[in-house]
């Protein structure tokens, strides 16, 4: 009885917390505009199940991808486990599923066994790839500090997941036989019916009983731990990934248009009566903050897991630049979540948004390395465009501020004056009289 | 090479094109890609289609301009060339750089500017396809031929069958990148970068992609871009390489001795 009422509160407590802040994140991405009528995805369905539940992009590097496979998988077939803890954690009944579904049971839990055995093979060599093998898009200057321990963190929090539910099995293939009327036959385990003798025989059936406990609450507490610790991680990815992959665009080409400044050279250029009602500010183009930019920025920003592949392929990166996509993305939620903090303090956007900026975070340097390339989009797993985001802070930079690089002048007064992209005397079509 | 009709020419004898060639600015104006023009214009000549230019009426379509940030001149010079594709009722058009085939086909719509316009790969291949142009093929044994993709002809708007269709007509032995199709690395020249200098870093995007053709032990590098080809151009240059750099459309010129 007192077991269930520690789990009764502690789920609401962890629930409520998560809860809110998970609410936090959605007004923080709430921040950013609504989408150009050019930007809006129509809702792509087979994308999230090919992208983001099949992990089709992942594939592109094989190695990582097949070891990432192995922590999905398990994650997912874990949760079957996970409804039983919690039906455990209510009612009492432990192993609800073992008469329930009483043939394959044994069959079920051996599998999530196997995926388990696999996971923790991956999270291993995970962790060796980050600190020992240190590949190189896993250690960039960006990944300094509280990303590589996010990233540590949430392979060890694995690992307890994974030893909690190794715990719990082990010591239940032998209180099967020790105490069968509290705990019903599983059947043969793939790893615990060896695991379990193998670590425990000899053991009374008192501290079977207390490891076995000590291995559910620890697999469940990790789970609320992990609930409550996504807000801050890079690991938000797991839910975030399908809702992104959702509502991105698979058209590349077009930049956003921007309808405001066509009517204004429209009605320059006579094509259509002039409308433009006078306003006593001058308009802000293009973006300065995240509230410049679009909710499905700032919704990429969060659900980016740092993996830095758009960095790897990046030529500006590649040649020593100091652009890295992964950084941008990773800034926009650094300072979704700066904006966010003032918010919850009371201060007013207005005020927030006016001595610090994005710009803060992200320099120019940056920006201009940028060749437009779409190696970055074309490499992130999930979907994420940081493109697009560069592409809208150059806008600020050179429509609302007429900054940017110096040498991009001539080749802007050129297309004004002349129609093409370099000043020159010759007609266009000289060419065709040589 | 024949005499090239401006499309106000041809429709003031009354004719209208079969096809539209979008010519660009550095088609129009840089020597080196004045060359991938020529080559063009050469093959449309030998299949016998009537074509036309927008000659002086034509601008740049905006494509660095937008990419840079400048909304503005890119509206202005965008609008500019709408309204004169839709006064002379312009439909199907091609064009050799791929900036330019992108901006017109995503970047335009949206302005009102709605146009079928093919990549000069893209519609040789047809013509290949087709039987209309024949390869005589050959004039490349043992000759060691790479082909670095453009980002804005592959990645972005997704053809890398087309170009390569064009060099197995020609009997050319491909030997592909080790970064090509989807993973092939820009020549550095995009998003304006071609109107500035690098940003401080170790080395030039040019002379890195130089570095990985060179590594691939080819005498020739395709590409179907006139600023893939001003680049690594360059990069070779600075590396003092030997290899040369072509269009897609001067490999056929040169087998067909066109």
């Amino acid at each position: 009885m007192i077991q269930q009422l520690i789990f009764a509160v502690l789920t609401i407590v962890a629930g409520w917390f998560a809860f809110s802040n998970f609410f936090k994140i959605r007004r923080n991405i709430l921040l950013g505009r609504e989408l150009e009528e050019n930007e809006e995805a129509s809702g792509n369905w087979k994308n999230v199940f090919l992208i983001a539940f099949g992990q089709k992009k992942m594939f592109k590097r094989f190695v990582p991808a097949v070891l990432h496979l192995f922590i999905y998988v398990a994650f997912l077939f874990t949760q079957i486990e996970l409804i039983e803890i919690f039906i455990d954690g209510i009612t009492g009944k432990h192993r609800i599923f073992a008469s329930a579904l009483s043939p394959f049971y044994g069959f079920l839990i051996s599998f999530i066994e196997i995926l388990s055995v696999l996971a923790f093979v991956a999270t291993v060599i995970f962790l060796w790839r980050r600190n020992l093998l240190k590949v190189p898009r896993l250690v960039k200057s960006e990944m300094n500090g509280w990303p590589t321990l996010d990233g540590n963190l949430i392979l060890i929090g694995e690992i307890l997941l994974l030893l909690g539910i190794f715990t719990m099995n082990g010591t239940d293939v032998l209180l099967q036989k020790l105490d069968p009327s509290h705990f019903p036959s599983t059947g043969n385990l793939a790893v615990s019916s060896f695991l379990g003798p193998f670590l425990f025989d000899g053991l009374d059936v008192g501290t079977l009983k207390i490891l076995e406990r000590t291995g559910w609450w620890l697999h469940f507490i990790t789970i609320l731990g992990f609930l409550n610790y996504l807000p801050f991680s890079k690991h938000l990815h797991i839910f975030l990934a399908f809702p992104n992959v959702y509502y991105s665009k698979e058209q590349r080409g077009a930049m956003e248009n921007m309808p405001q400044i066509m009517n204004e050279v429209k009605s320059m250029m006579g094509l259509i009566e002039e409308e433009t009602p006078m306003t006593e500010e001058l308009p802000e183009f293009g973006a300065k903050d995240v509230n410049g930019l679009s909710w499905k920025n700032i919704l990429e920003a969060y659900t980016c897991t740092e993996c830095g592949r758009c960095t790897s392929a990046c030529p500006a990166n590649i040649t020593g630049k100091k652009l890295s996509p992964r950084k941008v993305m990773m800034d926009v939620r650094d300072r979704a979540e700066e904006v966010g903090k003032e918010l919850d303090k009371g201060v007013a956007l207005e005020e927030i948004i006016k001595d610090t900026s994005l710009f803060d975070r992200i320099t120019e340097e940056e920006l201009f390395a940028c060749t437009a390339c779409n190696a970055c989009v074309e490499e992130c797993p999930v979907m994420i465009n940081p493109l697009d985001v560069i592409l809208q802070m150059r806008r600020y930079k050179i429509l609302t501020e007429a900054g940017g690089p110096s040498e991009w002048l001539p080749m802007f007064t050129s297309i004004e004056n002349s129609g093409s992209v370099w000043q020159v005397s010759d007609a266009r079509d000289a060419w065709t009289k040589e | 090479m024949s005499k090239v009709k401006t499309i106000a020419e041809m429709k003031a004898e009354g004719k209208s094109p079969e096809v539209f060639f979008w010519v660009g600015c550095a088609g129009s104006f840089d020597a080196r890609a004045q060359r991938v023009t020529k080559a063009l214009v050469k093959i449309l000549d030998s299949v016998g289609i009537d074509y036309a230019i927008l000659g002086s009426e034509e601008s740049c379509t905006g494509d660095p301009a937008r990419r840079a940030g400048n909304e503005f001149v890119f509206q202005m010079t965008a609008l500019q060339n709408i309204e004169t594709l839709n006064m002379y009722e312009v439909k199907k058009m091609i064009t050799a750089c791929p900036h330019c085939f992108n901006t017109i086909k995503n970047d335009y719509p949206a302005l009102g500017g709605n146009y079928e316009i093919q990549h000069h790969t893209q519609f040789i291949n047809a013509l290949i396809a087709e039987g209309k142009l024949k390869i005589d093929g050959g004039g490349f044994e043992g000759k060691k031929i790479t082909y670095h993709d453009s980002c804005y002809l592959g990645r972005v708007n997704d053809e890398y069958i087309a170009p390569r269709k064009v060099m197995e007509a020609l009997d050319i032995d491909l030997i592909e990148l080790k970064r090509s199709k989807k993973n092939g690395l820009c020549c550095g020249a995009g998003g304006a970068q071609m109107f500035k200098e690098d940003e401080p870093g170790n080395t030039r995007i040019n002379e890195k992609r130089m570095d990985e053709i060179i590594a691939t032990g080819a005498d020739i590098v395709a590409a179907n871009c006139p600023f893939c080809i001003t680049m690594l151009g360059d990069g070779a240059k600075a590396k003092e390489s030997d290899v040369m750099v072509y269009d897609i459309s001067e490999l056929i010129v040169q087998s067909n001795n066109l």
